[in-house]
């Protein structure tokens, strides 16, 4: 049973199909104040909005290229297409989306989850949004779930009070770039008291070559209101990397519950850079559930500020990084306010020479007491080209506080593959099990399909990869 | 032909050699009792045979059924029929027993032309009734098969887990590896119980223990001694009382006599 390892890629034939599509508009490469206007002119803005566009370039071109993290040097910002309108119409059934396009979504399997446990549902393609809808009971108890270019226009009090309001453009250079030129993503807004029972999902997708997608996603639940958003992505694979920088700011007011769930499985020519922040008041509950399968390289450390007392933060990610990949990923934990709990649980699987980080914070200013606070990551190398590292930070300004810190790295036994093929399976179907069994803990915050589709895809980058 | 032999079997780990030459032979429907002092090497027969990487055949053959296996992989020799209960389970987190067996019998299902495959459970609604069946047998409750291998289960719920995976996968030679340590008297007896309740025709068992306690419970037809990689001494029931009598030290004394 010598491991003598063979490099698999995994098989991206459900996800790498490309599109011939005519498009309405396409900008030029690179990235200049010309193209931040056009992006605007397209959008057919508010002035406001082309001022913040405008602000932020100038914010972008001034910070430097962060240098910890992922290597991020062979990105050339000149190469990219920073704004593809693929289509003059939103569709509000899909039956108004473009044939070429339903078409990808259906393979993707998005109508069909739509009839079967979704509330709502927004789809976007390169740069903008092609579908969206909402279930018609939920519009009647005045849930707002649009793209977010339709909210600029027909909520702009709401949108103007809280955009850009979480994650300034001077928060990152990333941060920068997409507040200079988003284009899509979603707006969602539950008033007082609702309680959305069902996921809304957003599906991202870039067709294209070489495009940048920067969409741009606003949650604002208000009191004791409570909402599951769930995001995907994928792409086709080309020569030419992608770029994927996208913005989320949540604000739960006080008793809200958000809850915002990603699985990302780009193809593995896209950088993935995403700033992802929650604010959350008095007795909220906010949680990130983060999947990180594909991409180059991802940098991706979802935050929360409990900002009142009694606030609650759950983290719970998983990274998988195969051949020519870095995940970076991680969380950050600001507690502002006392009794403040936060929870964090992260899990990587690294394997033929990939390499995944654990990058996290918690921070708990003074005056925060009772603060708990608990970090958990677990590291599995499944073989000896990979690579994990951990980089926990702390910053405990406040004395009554608990906080727990644990960290494993691990790499599945000779003992416990020999154990489970002893009773007949095969080295790599053992391999599987342990793996899935590691990720469990996450796989079980699932809805049923997407964990389904998630065992999936693991036991693909498993199966042959032991000779 | 015995249904497994093994042929002056020479294996190492790390470069330390622990068999030194051992014979044994077993056929269907038999019981052999493996006894000798702690370090004499009986998980590492026990091991080879099962085809852990990790000891390493010098010389010296196993067949079954007449066909030498040492260059089959260890789901491969799982599959012909081949058992072993561990002396040390592992543990596997996040995996249930409940879907790991169910992995593994219909891994054992592919062939479906041995004789004993076609007693497996077919269906996961047989393989269910069959499982939860067994687990009361062996006095447990039923939430141990939904937990995780082996995680925060005490040593003797260890044991009847493997004893309830032998169970389940109807092997043709199943090895016991010291079934009875850490068990209590009433488990002891339980799982005395559970493994005569399986005795048959189609199935030989080699009970691995260095004390005499659970044949009193598991009668076995063979007794076999060993002593630093070998077996030194063979024969009928009656080698285990006199074991107990007098101890370890009379083989010792025996077999250098034996060897002058
Ligand atoms: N995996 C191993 N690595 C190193 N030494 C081992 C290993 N397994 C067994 N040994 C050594 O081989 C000898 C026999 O061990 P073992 O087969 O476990 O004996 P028994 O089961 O009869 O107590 C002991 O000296 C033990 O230390
Ligand atoms: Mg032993």
């Amino acid at each position: 049973m010598q491991a003598t390892k063979k490099k698999i890629d995994i098989d991206y034939t459900k996800y790498d199909f490309k599109d011939e599509i005519k498009y309405v508009y396409q900008s030029k490469r690179g990235l200049s104040r010309e193209i931040v206007e056009e992006i605007s002119y397209w959008k057919n803005e508010p002035d406001w909005m082309r001022r913040f566009r405008l602000h932020s370039l100038e914010v972008f071109l001034k910070k430097p290229m962060p240098t910890w993290g992922a290597d991020l040097s062979e990105i050339n910002f000149d190469e990219y297409i920073y704004y593809i309108k693929p289509t003059d119409r939103k569709g509000k059934s899909w039956d108004e989306v473009p044939e070429k396009i339903r078409q990808t979504f259906e393979r993707l399997g998005i109508p069909e989850a739509e009839r079967k446990f979704l509330a709502g549902v927004g789809a976007q393609y390169e740069s903008e949004v092609v579908y969206h809808s909402l279930r018609e009971d939920l519009m009647k108890k005045g849930v707002i779930f649009v793209d977010i270019d339709t909210a600029v226009r027909e909520y702009p009090e709401i949108v103007k009070k809280y955009f850009g309001t979480v994650v300034p453009p001077e928060d990152n250079k990333f941060a920068a770039l997409n507040s200079a030129v988003w284009s899509g993503g979603s707006f969602v807004y539950v008033p007082k008291g609702v309680k959305v029972d069902f996921p809304l999902q957003a599906y991202f997708r870039i067709n294209a070559e070489s495009v940048g997608q920067f969409e741009r996603t606003l949650i604002i639940a208000e009191e004791g209101a409570s909402v599951h958003y769930i995001e995907g992505c994928t792409a086709p694979v080309y020569s030419e990397d992608s770029l994927h920088s996208a913005v989320v700011e949540i604000i739960a007011l006080p008793g809200s519950h958000v809850r915002y769930t990603t699985v990302q499985n780009w193809s593995k020519n896209v950088y993935n850079l995403v700033t992802k922040r929650a604010v959350a008041y008095e007795g909220a509950f906010v949680e990130w559930v983060d999947g990180n399968l594909g991409s180059k390289v991802t940098m991706k450390y979802p935050a929360v500020y409990l900002l009142g007392r009694g606030a609650k933060a759950e983290i719970l990610s998983i990274a998988y990084a195969g051949a020519g990949q870095h995940q970076d990923t991680g969380a950050k934990v600001i507690h502002v306010a006392p009794y403040t709990t936060s929870n964090i649980v992260s899990k990587s699987i690294s394997k033929d020479g990939g390499r995944t980080s654990y990058r996290g914070l918690v921070k708990v200013q003074k005056g925060a007491v009772g603060v708990k606070s608990t970090v958990k990551c677990d590291a599995l190398m499944l073989d000896e080209f990979s690579r994990s590292d951990t980089y926990p930070y702390m910053e405990i300004d406040e004395e009554l506080v608990s906080i727990g810190h644990e960290a494993t790295v691990g790499k599945i036994s000779e003992d416990q593959l020999f154990y489970l093929t002893s009773r007949g399976l095969t080295e790599s179907e053992a391999l599987t099990l342990v793996v899935l069994g590691f990720i469990e803990p996450f796989a079980k915050e699932l809805p049923l399909d997407y964990a389904i589709e998630l065992n999936k895809l693991i036991k693909l980058e498993m199966e042959g990869a032991i000779g | 032909m015995p249904t497994l032999e093994v042929r002056d079997l020479y294996v190492s780990v790390d470069g330390k050699e622990i068999l030194k030459g051992l014979n044994f032979a077993i056929n269907k429907g038999e019981i052999h009792a493996l006894m000798g002092p702690n370090g004499s090497g009986k998980s590492t027969l026990a091991y080879t045979i099962m085809g852990h990487p990790k000891y390493k055949i010098e010389s010296g053959d196993i067949l079954f059924e007449g066909k030498s296996i040492i260059e089959m992989k260890p789901d491969e020799r799982a599959k012909l029929g081949l058992f072993l209960a561990f002396q040390y389970p592992v543990e596997v987190p996040g995996v249930t027993l409940f879907n790991f067996l169910w992995k593994a019998i219909q891994a054992n299902n592919l062939d479906s032309t041995s004789p004993r495959v076609s007693k497996l459970p077919k269906s996961v609604i047989d393989y269910k009734r069959e499982l939860i069946d067994r687990v009361k047998n062996l006095n447990m409750s039923e939430i141990f098969i939904y937990r995780p291998i082996g995680v925060g289960f005490s040593g003797g719920e260890k044991k009847r887990m493997e004893i309830l995976q032998m169970a389940m996968l109807k092997p043709t030679i199943a090895f016991l590896d010291e079934p009875d340590s850490g068990l209590d008297i009433d488990s002891l007896k339980t799982v005395a119980d559970v493994v005569n309740s399986i005795r048959s025709q189609d199935l030989g068992i080699v009970v691995i223990t260095h004390y005499q306690r659970i044949l009193n419970y598991i009668k076995p037809d063979f007794v076999h001694i060993m002593l630093d990689g070998r077996i030194v001494k063979s024969g009928g029931p009656e080698i285990v009382e006199k074991l107990e009598q007098e101890g370890y030290a009379w083989i010792r004394e025996t077999t250098a006599e034996s060897a002058d």
